[in-house]
């Protein structure tokens, strides 16, 4: 059998009397799309930045395919394939698109070091990146400077940046969030474009998205993982809707999606 | 402005950034006048260049890194004493006497760099001005070695290349300076225009997302720091080379702290702010020489203040908005 | 008979408590809004000189000009803050490091110009330069004076943030600025008043660091880089951190000074360096 893509086994930080996350045990096989939701301070960017190394965990261990990767440094977990968005972007504001998506390519390919060759030699590399653009519609505004974008063409840029590391693994922090609804469009289409060597994990508010998107949903609370299963499992799942149900007024998606598929 | 989406395109952006412009083979013939039009002034003319020099490597940390440093004479120092101490213990060879100071320049910043390399804003400015006066103290202690307060003596330049004699005038002096600093000036270009440049670029930009992309940040602030280290090696040594006397004021924290308002000045992150700067307040220093010390620096103070206030990225910053105003239709 | 140890850590102790006060302003308006004024000292060589021109000048006994020297500096400090600081809250390190050297420059001219370069000695009456022997060691009364004040001042920021309303706001502003602000705290009015407080503490230092360490108008700049060490060893936002630090710089240097005088100040940059890297959010700090 074969390992799965990502898998954490135990982990667990606090911050002092804090627990933000405990006994997390998660396995996700190759090619899936997960889910990860959850109310408020339940944990979710914590077990982001716990996996991609920004938090140094109290216990437990984290596998990328078959290797340990609980001690690596964060760019380290990134050559190996394990790359992440952020819910609040963070660019590169006086780069443009096309150079940012050219730093992370050129990075990549290990040619970063190089300070002897002018970047016009790298044309494999502009074109790589102009590539990646053009799969997500920034192509005709590659020469802008990140500032200047419209927040949801940010937000793609934000993608565009983790693809140019080609992940294996890719966790979307709210990849949706702050889109204003004529711009989500574009964005939907490239989750939805994500290819399927990629395995993904994404945190999401958006019931809507949690739906089209996720073959499989994780729900966290208070910093434990308090049920898994597909999105029609977790719908009907009473202590779901316990968790969410004192939150009603705030997640009528939810509330009605729910009640949509009740038995 | 309507762009093609042909794969051409992108490269030819890169392309163009690359081009030397107008402007730029302006400025560097310009460089030559004072051969012609200021003979009497070529002595602050090769000041003028070997500080610019000094700008332009606290430029590509501060400018292209963002390190903020309060430390950057310590390497101008070193350079300035590996070359001077080298010259008055017989070797007076110029061109060798810069690969010594660069060398060992170098050396100091490999080895503060792994220091340097981990920390950020508070820390990191403490760090440099903690390496810069500790260099400082220990030069002071060091006064068999460094002379001390009354400065080094002794040092006696032989000709450049063998065949040119540092005449009194500064005619060789000036091209000495001159062509040194056009050297490490397209060196720095070049840096700038590569993957690496890139690379700091985003340091500089958004430095906690670098490892996110896979980046490793640390090693390429190492690697630029030596760089930025050996080159205001260079320029002390050309200092110790064309004025043949050194004190210890060249490492001083005045020296760092003056280095900064240049740079600031002039605009960092454009490679050509240290070298503006340094025209500007050579002149102006030269001009105001009668003036009394603290008077001096109450016009820097204020010209810190109007800077920051009114002019955040400098002369450069504001002339490039302006540019950017009248071509916008 | 004490070892002349005990005499050197009650200087150095003296010597820490002045960097204390110099310091704790700074501290907490660092910790607070990640503001680096590196004017600080600036303020407290305002104080230093209102101490002296009042005593000079106007023969005012020593201890009533100290008040005076504290709300000099809170004053002066306030209407910088009014008029520039507020702007560059969001500003790179790089251009508030730029403002507030620049501010120092001008303050460091302007002290020349009227007051000369000179070092400027108190007139203090007799008691204040005797000193009391004890175990047969001299301990200077005014040293052990400031002291007791520091430990006064003290105890009272101590009580001030842990039981008062300010003092909550002055933490949770130092430990979240962010949700501070999202709670309903004004921010910014309690910065404006811990910034004027630090800064008012620092020129009480000044004025009590004149008849120990002088005062000329190169004292803005030489202990920056002493406030500088206190701050970035003690921690951000910690009274705790700045007090230790303190103490610990002021033994160091005193000591450093008194047993390996060839070292000179040199002891004292590694130190921090050192410490730096082992904790480079300081011994107290968060974040």
């Amino acid at each position: 059998m074969t390992a799965p893509a990502l898998s954490t086994k135990g982990l667990a930080k606090r911050f002092g009397s804090l627990v933000v996350a405990e006994d997390i045990a998660i396995d996700l096989p190759a090619g899936v799309r997960y889910a990860l939701i959850g109310p408020n301070g339940a944990g979710k960017t914590t077990l982001i930045n716990l996996m991609t190394g920004m938090l140094r965990p109290d216990a437990g261990a984290i596998f990328l395919g078959e290797g340990d990767i609980t001690a690596l440094s964060p760019d380290e977990r990134v050559r190996r394939g394990l790359v992440r968005t952020y819910q609040i972007n963070s660019l590169f504001p006086h780069l443009t698109v096309l150079e940012s998506v050219t730093l992370v390519v050129c990075e990549r390919r290990r040619v970063a070091q190089t300070w002897w060759r002018q970047l016009t030699a790298y044309t494999h590399e502009i074109d790589e990146a102009y590539e990646i653009l053009n799969a997500l519609t920034l192509g005709p505004a590659c020469h802008r400077v990140t500032r200047e974008l419209p927040y949801g063409q940010q937000r793609l840029l934000e993608i565009a940046l983790a693809l140019a590391t080609r992940p294996k693994v890719l966790l979307l922090d709210e990849p949706a969030a702050g889109v204003p609804r004529e711009e989500s469009k574009d964005l939907f289409a490239a989750i939805a474009g994500l290819s399927r060597d990629i395995t993904v994990l994404f945190i999401e508010h958006d019931m809507d998205l949690v739906f089209r998107f996720a073959s499989r949903v994780i729900v966290m609370v208070g910093g434990r993982v308090l049920t898994e299963g597909t999105p029609a499992e977790i719908a009907s799942d009473p202590r779901v809707r316990a968790v969410y149900l004192g939150k009603a007024r705030h997640d009528g998606a939810l509330q009605r999606s729910l009640s949509g598929l009740a038995p | 402005m309507a762009l093609t989406q042909s794969l051409d395109a992108p490269s030819l952006y890169f392309q163009s950034r690359t081009r030397w412009r107008p402007v730029e083979i302006a400025f560097w013939l310009a460089t030559l006048l004072p051969f012609a039009l200021f003979p009497d002034y070529l002595t602050l003319a090769s000041q003028i260049a070997i500080t610019a020099l000094f700008a332009l490597s606290l430029d590509l940390i501060l400018g292209y890194a963002g390190i903020v440093s309060l430390g950057h004479a310590a390497f101008f120092g070193v350079g300035a004493y590996a070359a001077g101490l080298l010259s008055k213990y017989g070797w007076g060879e110029p061109l060798t006497g810069l690969i010594a100071a660069a060398v060992a320049a170098g050396i100091v910043g490999y080895a503060t760099s792994f220091v340097i390399c981990r920390f950020r804003h508070l820390a990191l400015i403490m760090l440099t001005l903690g390496f810069g006066l500790m260099l400082e103290e220990l030069a002071n202690s060091a006064g068999w070695l460094t002379g001390g307060f009354d400065g080094l003596q002794g040092i006696a330049t032989w000709k450049l290349l063998g065949y040119f004699e540092f005449d009194l005038y500064g005619y060789v002096a000036y091209a000495y300076s001159l062509a040194v600093l056009f050297v490490l000036f397209v060196f720095a270009r070049r840096l700038i225009h590569s993957p690496f440049g890139l690379s700091l670029r985003g340091i500089r930009e958004n430095y906690v997302r670098m490892p996110a992309i896979g980046a490793p940040s640390r090693a390429h602030i190492r690697t630029i720091y030596t760089i930025s280290a050996a080159m205001a090696g260079i320029a002390g040594a050309l200092l110790a080379q064309t004025t043949e006397t050194l004190s210890l004021d060249s490492l001083g924290f005045e020296r760092s702290a003056e280095l900064l308002v240049i740079l600031v000045l002039g605009g960092a992150g454009r490679l050509y702010g240290g070298l503006i700067g340094a025209v500007i307040y050579m002149v102006a220093r030269d001009r105001f020489s009668g003036i009394e010390p603290q008077y001096w620096y109450f016009w820097i103070g204020v010209l810190l203040v109007t800077v920051v206030m009114f002019l955040p990225n400098g002369i450069l910053g504001g002339l490039a908005k302006l540019a950017a105003r009248w071509s916008r239709p | 008979m004490l070892p002349p140890i005990f005499g050197v850590l009650f200087d150095g102790f003296a010597y820490g408590m002045l960097l204390f006060l110099l310091s704790v302003g700074q501290s907490v308006t660092l910790g607070m809004m990640n503001f680096i004024n590196l004017a600080h000292c600036s303020f407290a060589m305002l104080g230093g000189y209102v101490t002296v021109a009042l005593m000079t000048r106007y023969g005012w006994p020593f201890f009533a000009t100290l008040p005076c020297a504290f709300i000099a500096a809170a004053v002066v400090s306030v209407g910088f803050e009014r008029t520039l600081y507020r702007r560059l809250y969001r500003a790179s390190d790089l251009d508030q490091v730029l403002l507030t050297i620049g501010i120092v420059f001008i303050s460091v001219a302007v002290a020349a110009y009227v007051f000369g370069t000179e070092q400027k000695p108190l007139p203090l009456p007799e008691y204040l330069r005797s000193s009391l022997t004890f175990l047969g060691l001299r301990f200077a009364i005014y040293r052990l004076i400031m002291i007791a004040i520091a430990l006064m001042i003290t105890a009272l920021l101590v009580l001030t943030v842990e039981y008062t309303r300010f003092g909550a706001k002055v933490r949770a502003a130092v430990d979240n600025e962010r949700m501070a602000r999202g709670l309903g705290i004004d921010v910014d009015r309690t910065f404006a008043v811990t910034f004027a407080l630090g800064s008012g503490l620092a020129g009480l230092g000044g004025a009590l660091a004149i008849e120990i360490v002088g005062l000329d108008p190169s004292f803005a700049l030489t202990y920056l880089v002493y406030v500088l060490i206190v701050v970035s060893v003690g921690g951000l936002g910690s009274i705790t951190g700045s007090f230790v630090a303190a103490a610990l710089l002021g033994i160091s240097d005193v000591a450093g000074k008194y047993y390996v005088p060839a070292i000179g100040a040199f002891l004292i940059y590694l130190v921090m360096i050192v410490l730096l890297m082992w904790r480079p959010r300081g011994l107290f700090g968060r974040r």
